[in-house]
C-alpha cells in the first residue's frame, strides 16, 4: 500500500489547484490604475491640460503630432511632468520598501522609519538648517541646493548603520534587539531634533517645519534623475529577494534550513530600504505612512507571496502618492498643502482600521 | 549517509552535549529518546548544521557538513522544527510549495506542483490547500509544515529528514500518522532522525535508538536492545516493566511510577 501513495501521480494536470492564483487582476488593474493616475494629475492645476492634449504634447515630444499648445506645452514639460515623475519614484520606493521591511522583521506593522532611517534624515537636516557650521557652509557652496538632501541621506545611513551595528553587539543581529534599537535610537534622533528646533530662529524653524512635512514641491528634471538610479536600483534589487522573504515568514531557522543566508537577507534589505527611503527623504522631506499602509492594503488583496506583493506595493504607492501629491497642490490653491500631512490625514484612518479588524479576526 | 563522531556542544560552561556519536543511514528511522534538557533537540540541530559544534565531526554522504553551502544543504536535508509561527497569512498550498523553493528558479516545474500535492496528499491536507494557514488548528499546521519539509527532500535520493518532537500537539490517529509517514520516507531510501518523547512509540516505528542523558550517550542500538527496564529508570527516573508487545515485534513499557521516591531527594 506505501508504494502507492508514495509514486507521484502519473497524470499531472497542468493546472494545479495549489498554483490558484488569488485576484489575478490585481496587477493589470494597479498598473492600469497607474496610467490614469498619470494623465490626471499631470492636467490638474492652475491651467488644466485634458488627457487628450496630454497625450498630444507628449506625442509631439518625440516628433509624431503635430504642435501642441506652447502654454501647456511648457507647464507640463517642466513643472507638471518632472513633479509627477519624482511622486511616482518616491511613491513606489517608499512602499516596496516599506513592505521588504515589513518582511524583515515579519512584523505586518513594521515601518522604514523603525529603525531609524527618517529621524537619523531629520536630525541631520535639521542640523544643517540651524547649526550653520563651516561644513556644512562648504558643503551648500559647493553643492547649492542639494547639499540638505545629501546631508540627510548621509544623516539616514548613519542611524541605521548604528541601529544594525547596536542590533550586532547584542548578538547574532537579532531582528527584535534591532526594533528595540531602533526605538531608542528615533528617541534620541527625536530629542536631539527637538533640542535644534529649540534653539532655531524664525526663519530656520520655517525652513524646519516645511521640510519636516514633506513636499514634492522643489521637484525638476535635476531631482528626478538624481533618485532615479537609486531607486531603479531598489526597485529591480528588491523583488530579486522576495523568495528568500517568503522563507523568513516561517522563522529564521526554517528559512536557514531552505538554503536561505538570513544574515545576508537581512543585509541587503536594510541596505535597499535606506537607499529607498533616505533618498525620498533627502529631496521631499518626511513623506509618513506610504511604507506602512500601501503594503498592507496590497497583502489584503493579493496575499502575502512577495513576489506579487513587492511589485504590486511599487505601484499601489507611486498611484497613492501621485494622486495625494495631485489633491496637495490643488486643495488649497494657490497655495500648497505638505504632502506629509495629507498622507497622515488620509493614512491614519486606513492604519486604524487595519488594527481594529486584525484585532476582530484574531 | 550522515556521520556524526563525538559531537560536543556548549554555551559558556554549560556543556550541553558531550562527546555523543551516531549514524543515520539511508533507509532508516533513528529515534533520539531520553529526558527534558538531555540534549536531544541541540543534537538535531548539530546535524542540521543549524549549530555548530564546539568539537567532533559531522560528514553528510562522505563529506564534511561544514564544506556544503547552504543552498547545497537546502537540497539535501529537510528538518522539521519544533515551534513553527506564520506571521503572514500565507495558503496551505504556497506553504508547501515553498518547499520546493531550493529547486526552482523564478518559477516552479510542473514536477514541484505535483510534489506538493503528493506531500499534502500524504498527511492528509490536500483539501486544505487554500486554507490560511493561522486559521487551521495547531495539530493541522504541524501537519502542514510537515508536507512543507517531506516537499523539500521528497526527490533526493538519499536525502536527510530531521524531525524534532514531530508528534507534539497532534492527536493519537496523526502521532501514528506522522511516524507512520517518518518510517515511509526511510523506506524510500532516506535517512530519518527524529527527538520523540513516547518510549513506545519510538519502540514501535524506530529501526535504531539513540538515548541520551544530560547531553551523554547512554545507549545506542535497536529498541530492543536500548530499550531495558534498569537503563529507563536510570535514565528516566521513572520504574517500568517490560512487556512483550502483542501487536508488534517490539517491547511494551509499562511505567510505574513512585513520585515519592523520585522528588524525596
Amino acid at each position: 500500500m506505501e508504494a502507492n501513495t508514495l509514486t507521484a501521480p502519473t497524470i499531472i494536470r497542468q493546472t494545479s489547484p495549489i498554483a490558484t492564483l488569488h485576484r489575478p487582476w490585481l496587477m493589470p488593474v494597479l498598473a492600469g490604475g497607474l496610467v490614469v493616475t498619470i494623465l490626471l494629475s499631470v492636467g490638474v492645476g492652475a491651467v488644466a491640460i485634458l488627457p487628450s492634449e496630454v497625450l498630444a504634447i507628449l506625442g509631439h515630444s518625440v516628433g509624431l503630432t503635430a504642435a501642441a499648445d506652447e502654454t501647456k506645452t511648457a507647464i507640463l514639460m517642466t513643472i507638471r511632468l518632472p513633479r509627477v515623475c519624482l511622486g511616482l519614484l518616491i511613491g513606489a520606493g517608499l512602499a516596496v520598501a516599506g513592505a521588504a521591511m515589513q518582511g524583515l522583521f515579519r512584523n505586518p506593522l513594521a515601518d522604514p522609519g523603525l529603525i531609524g532611517i527618517s529621524s537619523g534624515a531629520s536630525l541631520a537636516a535639521v542640523g544643517m538648517i540651524v547649526l550653520e557650521v563651516t561644513l556644512f557652509q562648504k558643503l551648500s557652496g559647493l553643492l547649492g541646493y542639494y547639499a540638505l538632501s545629501l546631508v540627510a541621506f548621509a544623516g539616514a545611513c548613519g542611524t541605521t548603520l548604528l541601529v544594525y551595528r547596536l542590533a550586532r553587539v547584542a548578538g547574532r543581529s537579532v531582528v527584535t534587539t534591532m526594533l528595540l534599537a531602533g526605538i531608542a535610537i528615533n528617541a534620541l534622533a527625536g530629542a536631539l531634533t527637538g533640542l535644534l528646533t529649540y534653539l532655531a530662529t524664525d526663519e530656520q524653524l520655517r525652513t524646519i517645519t516645511f521640510w519636516a512635512l514633506g513636499s514634492l514641491g522643489g521637484a525638476s528634471w535635476t531631482t528626478v534623475l538624481t533618485i532615479l538610479p537609486f531607486t531603479m536600483v531598489v526597485l529591480l534589487g528588491l523583488p530579486r529577494l522576495a523568495k528568500s522573504l517568503n522563507l523568513l515568514a516561517l522563522g529564521e531557522s526554517q528559512a536557514a534550513m531552505l538554503g536561505v543566508n538570513v544574515t545576508s537577507l537581512k543585509r541587503r534589505v536594510i541596505v535597499l530600504a535606506t537607499l529607498a527611503v533616505g533618498t525620498s527623504v533627502a529631496v521631499a522631506g518626511i513623506i509618513g505612512f506610504i511604507g506602512l499602509v500601501i503594503p498592507h492594503l496590497i497583502r489584503l488583496v493579493a496575499g502575502s507571496d512577495h513576489r506579487r506583493l513587492l511589485i504590486g506595493s511599487a505601484l499601489g504607492g507611486a498611484i497613492v502618492l501621485t494622486a495625494a501629491d495631485a489633491l496637495a497642490r490643488t486643495i488649497v490653491a494657490p497655495a500648497e498643502l505638505p504632502i506629509g500631512i495629507l498622507t497622515a490625514l488620509l493614512g491614519t484612518p486606513v492604519f486604524l482600521w487595519m488594527l481594529i479588524k486584525e484585532r476582530a479576526t484574531t | 549517509m550522515l556521520q556524526a563522531n563525538q559531537l560536543s556542544y556548549r554555551i559558556g560552561n554549560r556543556v550541553l552535549l558531550n562527546g555523543v556519536s551516531l549514524q543515520a543511514r539511508a533507509g532508516e528511522l533513528l529515534a533520539i529518546v531520553g529526558p527534558n534538557g538531555a540534549g536531544k533537540s541541540t543534537l538535531l540541530k548539530l546535524c542540521a548544521r543549524e549549530l555548530s559544534p564546539a568539537s567532533g565531526t559531522l560528514d553528510l554522504q562522505g563529506k564534511p557538513l561544514l564544506r556544503y553551502t547552504s543552498e547545497q544543504l537546502a537540497l539535501l536535508r529537510g528538518m522539521l522544527h519544533q515551534q513553527n509561527n506564520m506571521t503572514f497569512p500565507f495558503r496551505v498550498g504556497e506553504l508547501v510549495l515553498m518547499g520546493r523553493y531550493p529547486h526552482y528558479g523564478a518559477h516552479p516545474a510542473v514536477a514541484d506542483y505535483a510534489i506538493a500535492e503528493v506531500a499534502l496528499d500524504l498527511v492528509g491536507m490536500r483539501a486544505f490547500s487554500d486554507r490560511i494557514v493561522s486559521t487551521l488548528s495547531g495539530g493541522e499546521q504541524q501537519r502542514v509544515q510537515l508536507a512543507r519539509v517531506l516537499a523539500q527532500v521528497w526527490d533526493v535520493p538519499n536525502a536527510l529528514l530531521l524531525l524534532d518532537e514531530p508528534t507534539t500537539g497532534l492527536d493519537l490517529l496523526h502521532q501514528h500518522h506522522m511516524l507512520d509517514i517518518a518510517r515511509q520516507m526511510a523506506r524510500r531510501g532516506h535517512a530519518v532522525v527524529a527527538v520523540l518523547h513516547d518510549l513506545n512509540m519510538a519502540a514501535q516505528y524506530a529501526d535504531q535508538l539513540l538515548m541520551l542523558k544530560s547531553g551523554r550517550r547512554e545507549a545506542y542500538g535497536t529498541p530492543r536492545k536500548v530499550l531495558t527496564a534498569p537503563l529507563i529508570e536510570r535514565v528516566f527516573g521513572l520504574p517500568v516493566q517490560l512487556l512483550d508487545n502483542p501487536c508488534h515485534q517490539c517491547p511494551l513499557i509499562v511505567p510505574i511510577p513512585n513520585f515519592q521516591a523520585a522528588f524525596s531527594h
